[in-house]
């Protein structure tokens, strides 16, 4: 897979808001995706095939529907190349204590 | 895209209304046939999937088992469809952890369709059921598989050999 592909995908916010609703809900067809987003149709079109041909969104036809799927394989590639194997353990009891603290503030305010 | 379209036409995919499906695409620069072998061949899986081996015969309505290395059977079912080198079908019932295997049965679809220079490997595992425990499971473990199947085929280097998908001891 071109890693080219992937960043420049990723760097678009309006494709990785595509991919926080696909995080959230996997499997949504262009109509459901459309909803409560501030972009027009052929928009949200246009940043699908970009996020399809970065291999991030994969497809499969239910019917007439084609539905959306948050495909993490080249993000597992990004962080195998960057990430050792031991630090794993580290990086994730980190991002719990940043998560932790983070939404405790946020409870409090 | 028409290769999609067409990967699907034989048998489509049962995306269920009900359920809760993951799916995941890799691009991989090999043979279907050699991606075929790696995918059920006990030498190869050993290598990339930390050890870990299909107990089956392959054979369509055959009973069809993951083993882990030290020999418990971490998921079982049955084989649906064996179509070397393009598809394989299982069931799939989680085994070790009893809150797991009662969420039931699970299918595990994987789909080989030549890219160009590379193979297009497609594996959907879905379950009837929304919020499963199984599939976030699951769904953790699949990227480092198929990542570090990929590594095997094209540098003859697994990656640093995933734990086994839901091996808690």
């Amino acid at each position: 897979m071109d890693a080219d592909l992937v960043f420049r995908a990723l760097a678009d916010p309006s494709r990785r808001l595509l991919l926080d609703r696909l995080f959230a809900r996997n499997g949504q067809t262009l109509g459901e995706l459309c909803e409560g987003i501030n972009m027009t149709r052929q928009a949200v079109t246009k940043h699908l095939n970009i996020l399809e041909n970065a291999n991030l969104v994969a497809t499969r036809r239910r019917g007439r529907d084609k539905l959306h799927f948050l495909n993490p394989i080249p993000i597992h590639q990004i962080a195998d190349r960057w990430i050792n194997k031991y630090e794993r353990v580290q990086l994730r009891a980190l991002t719990n204590l940043k998560q932790a603290l983070e939404s405790s503030e946020g409870e409090d305010q | 895209m028409t290769n999609e379209a067409k990967a699907a036409s034989p048998a489509p995919i049962s995306t269920t209304t009900t359920g809760e499906q993951f799916i995941y695409t890799i691009y991989i620069r090999t043979t279907a046939e050699k991606l075929f072998a790696a995918l059920t061949q006990p030498e190869f899986t050993a290598a990339y999937w930390g050890g870990v081996t299909h107990d089956t015969t392959w054979k369509p309505g055959s009973p069809w088992a993951l083993k882990l290395p030290d020999g418990r059977t971490a998921d079982a079912g049955e084989v649906i469809e064996y179509d070397p080198p393009r598809r394989i079908v299982v069931s799939w019932h989680h085994q070790l952890s009893p809150e797991l295997n009662a969420e039931g049965v699970s299918r595990c679809v994987i789909e080989l369709e030549p890219f160009g220079e590379s193979v297009k490997l497609t594996v959907v595992h879905s379950l009837d059921r929304h919020e499963s425990k199984f599939l976030q499971a699951v769904s953790t473990g699949w990227p480092a598989i198929l990542s570090s199947l990929k590594s095997l085929l094209e540098t003859g280097e697994p990656i640093a050999p995933p734990k086994p998908v839901l091996d808690k001891k």
